[in-house]
């Protein structure tokens, strides 16, 4: 009996392998911030074209280029783009797009302000310098009149492990501060200058320390705060406007610069009536030149795919951000390019 | 000669078991030199760019590529104490209870539910702690000990609910288990006629406890916290959500603090640079030598401890 039972799942393994041989499977991996948008996005080009099966590994941006570079995986993926040491290691041409649009937004807890904080670059770089140190600082006081702010101490809180989160929000920081550049700068983990700022893990870990913690302030990403109705900060931008961040305020920023490459990348403090300040892309990386040309032609129909409009609607549906028609235009462009 | 032969057979098998177990010693041994070696080969970059200055320099900066552990070291050494010293008593008073005290009825229900705390996985405590614990502290724990101890340096400035305190009560809950299962096993394994000859001569239940059956079982009570104690150096992911993850020393037990292990967890996979990889690599060989160093002063102090005993018998 044991033994049937045995056989026939074996066989049935047997079978499975058989008819899944037919097609081909492509890998990529990296960023974490794309795998839901990638896992959905990618099931469903299965199922429109069942001879390809995309193996997305969401092991992280850092560990996405180590992989690329060393050939184990089709394509990588990277909340910052490769810069030119990694593409010097990577040692042939590559083409890198953008594929996936995030927004980072402020979020708070203070007694007696469930909603409406304003804020500019000056207060959100004096906050994250230490240098305003409690909620009714007059600097604050100025931008939110007639709000009661209250006495408390500010708590900072940002990310733990490294991310690309931070990074787009440390960008953010070093282009309106000049103070931050020099002293902190950016990247995906850097050492925060407030004392007694707090560092959570993921953005679970930083909304848990906002909700948990009086007076606190932390940044986290626009998906993450809109899926748990996390109160906001509107902020002011380069031109002077107050932008709340939704998907329509990144998605203004982004469409103002099309044409982002791996050396010129960065959309915050976007001038525009409507462009919110803190947002940025997560990138795919391909070579130019595959080594097997018609594994590098189905890559190239996946990307397609992936930066057009059926896919970017999937990736708005998970409270994405989706690409600007712009600027799915010039990744399109960009993969033309590839020699195949 | 049948019997000679047969005899002459088991000495082989004899020969061939105790290869076996050399065989099985050595592979352990090898392993460990191994990995040993393996993250020294990693940290060379780091070792030649900081040197020594890495043991004795706070300051953790990715971005400009400056490393120093001590605040790591630090908050890792503290954070285990901490929960080594809770664990520690209250795992005892515990085990004291479950071989001596309680009713067989309760016994085993509830040396049951302390192993079962052993089961828990990390990320979970690490949740439990960030979500109930944390407020907890703030909001009573931390005020309470600030009001009564607050004298003290290191219960004072504010609180935030995550910090080193937060992170050493947590750590002490995950290695209560080891501490009380281990200290009542040795514990019920003292003989009785020990416990009947101290009565006997008139003490008290608790006095043939504190005076006889647990110093007669201290060596393995002792062996009990230095495993306990080796888990809580290396605990990574439910440190990482209470301990607040800022690489600082402060006197402060509320203030945050950061592990080597948590620095490893966090930043591990998007270090791409040759040097951020190698003073990780670095953490993981200091992790390494930290429990080492601690195993060993906890082996002195054990022998210290019972060479006075002897004296003053």
């Amino acid at each position: 009996m044991l033994k049937r039972a045995v056989f026939t799942a074996l066989a049935l393994l047997i079978a499975g392998c058989s008819s899944g041989s037919g097609g081909t499977t492509l890998t990529g991996a990296g960023s974490s911030f794309d795998y839901p948008f990638f896992s959905k996005a990618f099931d469903t080009y299965s199922s429109q074209h069942p001879d390809v099966t995309v193996n997305y590994q969401s092991i992280g941006s850092g560990g996405g280029i180590q992989q690329f570079i060393q050939k184990t995986i089709d394509f990588g993926a990277s909340d910052v783009p490769m810069n030119g040491d990694e593409l010097t290691r990577a040692g042939q041409p590559v083409i890198q797009m953008p594929v996936a649009l995030g927004g980072v937004v402020l979020s708070y807890n203070v007694n007696g302000v469930p909603s409406g904080l304003r804020l500019d670059g000056d207060a959100i770089a004096g906050i994250y310098l230490g240098r305003i140190k409690s909620w009714n600082d007059p600097r604050l006081k100025a931008l939110n009149p007639g709000v009661n702010l209250p006495n408390t101490a500010i708590v900072v809180v940002h990310r733990s492990e490294a991310s690309g989160t931070s990074y787009i929000f440390t960008d953010y920081l070093s282009s309106v501060s000049t103070e931050w550049k020099t002293k902190v700068g950016k990247g995906k983990a850097v050492s925060w200058p407030a004392s007694g700022s707090v560092g959570g893990k993921g953005n679970e870990g930083v909304a848990g320390l906002i909700r948990a913690t009086p007076g606190a302030i932390g940044y986290v990403e626009l998906a993450y705060a809109l899926e748990n109705n996390m109160a906001t900060a509107a902020i002011k931008n380069s031109s002077g406007a107050w932008v709340a961040c939704s998907p329509n305020t990144v998605q203004a920023a982004a469409a103002s610069k099309p044409n982002v490459t791996n050396t010129d990348f960065s959309i915050v403090d976007r001038p525009g009536a409507r462009s919110y300040p803190i947002s940025g892309y997560s990138w795919v990386m391909v070579y130019t030149k595959p080594a097997d040309p018609k594994r590098g032609r189905m890559i190239q129909n996946v990307l397609q795919w992936l930066d057009g409009n059926q896919a970017q609607q999937i990736a708005a549906s998970l409270h994405y951000v989706a690409l600007p028609v712009n600027v799915q235009a010039s990744a399109q462009r960009a993969l033309q390019s590839m020699n195949l | 000669m049948r019997r000679l032969g047969a005899r002459t057979g088991s000495k082989i098998v004899d020969q061939i078991f105790v290869a076996v177990l050399l065989g099985a010693a050595i592979v352990f041994l090898a392993i460990i030199l191994g990995l040993a070696a393996s993250l020294v080969k990693g940290s060379l970059p780091s070792l030649r760019t900081f040197g020594f200055a890495f043991l004795w320099t706070s300051s953790w900066n990715p971005v400009t590529s400056i490393f120093g552990a001590l605040p790591l070291i630090y908050g890792t050494v503290i954070s285990s104490l901490i929960a080594t010293v809770l664990a520690g008593v209250f795992g005892i008073f515990a085990a004291v209870f479950l071989s001596d005290f309680a009713p067989a009825f309760l016994a085993r229900p509830l040396s049951f539910m302390i192993e079962l705390l052993a089961a828990v996985p990390s990320v979970v405590f690490g949740l439990w702690g960030l979500f109930v614990l944390a407020p907890a502290m703030r909001n009573t724990i931390d005020p309470a000990l600030q009001r009564t101890l607050g004298f003290l340096p290191i219960f004072s400035g504010p609180s935030y609910g995550v910090g080193l305190l937060t992170a050493g009560v947590i750590l002490a809950l995950m290695i209560i288990p080891t501490v009380t299962a281990i200290s009542r096993d040795v514990l019920t394994t003292i003989p009785a006629d020990q416990r009947e000859a101290s009565m006997s001569l008139g003490a008290t239940k608790w006095e043939t406890m504190m005076k006889v059956v647990v110093p007669a079982a201290r060596a393995g009570i002792f062996g009990a916290i230095i495993l306990a104690l080796g888990r809580a150096l290396g605990e990574t992911i439910a440190t990482t959500m209470v301990i607040g993850n800022r690489p600082e020393i402060a006197v402060s037990l509320f203030a945050p603090s950061y592990t080597l292990a948590s620095v490893i967890a966090n930043e591990f996979t998007e270090a791409t640079s040759d040097i951020y990889l190698s003073a990780l690599i670095e953490l993981g060989l200091l992790l390494l030598i930290v429990s080492v160093v601690v195993n060993a002063l906890a082996r002195i102090l054990m022998w210290s401890v019972f060479r006075g005993a002897r004296s003053a018998r």
